[in-house]
């Protein structure tokens, strides 16, 4: 009797493959959202987050860049795992990135040259990008091409709302736009709320005002999870 | 007197963190304690000042349009532009790799001071940023572009020691629970960087 089940439950086991959407699997998408942010927990990938967002526009392109280029670099990592020696792992990965990004400076140069031109040098520091980097090192290397797919989405959607949170705010008191609209009416003209005397915010047109507004985002994060407060 | 120009604005004006926040990965990372700081500092300042020479004759004797005339009239009108990235990126890996073992060869002790942090500047954005403004800025000739190198990682020296003598000094205060660690760091730099824009248009 006792042996029967045993067979019963192993075929169980076989029987039972992963779905696609596994509780684990759900978690690699949710964790980098909140709990273990890239950028405001992990403290990765912060130079180019600071440096595009002063407007809302570059901010997303740069984002969606950032998606592109971690997911292939994910998924072509994962595929090559075992054949990777372990000596020359970083060279590998260095050289997977840079062609991914070669190929999104190329199409932005082609289709988004005014944004190409104001993201600059920090398009090529995708590749420097520890996020990228460091997702390779810590996942793809040791896990199969499904699982990384997600991890690469959920980290890469966890950078880009900081950047869009924290360019909103900078675009929306630093010019008064968002996305090049104007929200409050027109400076120079000194229609809408510029007619009753309201007056942008310079400083957040500054870089130090990326920094602190980060601060607030971490602040406001850990206050609402108290479990991430750092103890020392 | 313009080398002096480039120093000062490369150093204080244009500074790799508070202006660019290149490097802030490994800023954040390692300015817990001076010591470390001091160490990863100078580790950074002799990267940059070892690479971006070296990235300056690749960009103008391989990379520009047209630099290509020495082998022959017939490669002047090749544009290999595109592989910026990769080619710089290589460089710097494998310069990264190549000081590494003349360090440990040369000085042991040095080697011991700066040992761990060396492998980790290959990825760290401050010296491709340099390798990319340096190549954007169009320097006239090489000592320009060392002298440039130099001042980018002496002003990295200044925010990355600043900063931990700053956490030293402070650990031991009574921080508000949720912006202890990496909030505070976040904070106070945005302070210093605020302190550093007084440096704004200053030329000699």
């Amino acid at each position: 009797m006792a042996e029967e089940t045993v067979i019963v439950e192993e075929k169980k086991k076989v029987k039972e493959r992963e779905p696609l959407f596994s509780k684990k699997n759900k978690k690699l998408i949710t964790d980098p959202l909140d709990e273990n942010n890239p950028v405001t927990i992990q403290v990765l990938g912060i130079c180019s987050a600071l440096a595009v967002t002063v407007q809302m526009k570059a901010a997303v392109v740069m984002s969606v860049s950032v998606l592109f280029v971690l997911l292939m670099a994910n998924i072509s990592v994962s595929l090559m795992r075992n054949l990777i020696p372990n000596r020359i792992r970083i060279i590998v990965q260095l050289v997977v990135v840079a062609s991914l990004v070669i190929i999104v400076d190329q199409v932005l140069k082609a289709y988004l040259y005014d944004v190409s031109k104001e993201l600059s040098v920090f398009v090529g520091l995708i590749i420097t990008n520890c996020i990228i980097m460091g997702r390779l090192e810590a996942f793809a290397l040791g896990n199969k091409v499904w699982p990384s797919t997600l991890d690469a989405l959920g980290n890469s959607i966890g950078y880009a709302m900081v950047l869009v949170v924290v360019s909103f705010f900078k675009e929306l008191f630093g010019s008064g736009k968002l996305f090049g609209m104007e929200i409050f009416g027109n400076a120079t003209e000194g229609t809408g709320l510029y007619a009753m005397g309201y007056m942008d915010n310079g400083l957040m047109l500054l870089p130090p005002s990326s920094l602190i507004l980060v601060a607030i985002y971490i602040w406001v994060q850990k206050m609402r999870n108290p479990t991430l407060i750092e103890t020392h | 007197m313009d080398l002096v120009n480039i120093f000062i604005r490369s150093a204080f004006v244009d500074n790799m963190i508070f202006a660019f926040f290149f490097g802030m990965c490994s800023y954040l990372a390692v300015s817990k304690t001076v010591k470390t700081a001091v160490g990863l500092g100078f580790a950074v300042i002799f990267v940059l000042t070892v690479t971006i020479p070296i990235n300056y004759l690749i960009e103008n004797y391989v990379l520009k349009e047209g630099a290509l005339t020495w082998m022959g009239d017939e490669y002047a009108s090749v544009n290999l532009n595109y592989l910026t990235f990769i080619m710089f990126i290589a460089v710097i890996a494998s310069t990264v790799q190549l000081v590494e073992m003349i360090v440990e060869k040369i000085s042991p002790a040095l080697y011991g001071a700066l040992g761990i942090f060396l492998p980790l500047i290959a990825v760290n954005c401050a010296i491709l940023g340099g390798a990319l403004f340096m190549q954007e800025k169009q320097f006239a000739n090489i000592g320009q572009a060392t002298v440039y190198g130099l001042g980018s990682g002496v002003g990295w020296f200044i925010a990355v020691v600043l900063i931990a003598a700053i956490r030293e000094r402070i650990r031991y205060a009574h921080i508000p629970g949720p912006l202890r660690g990496v909030g505070m760091a976040f904070l106070i730099t945005g302070l210093m960087g605020l302190a550093f824009l007084g440096f704004m248009g200053f030329e000699i």
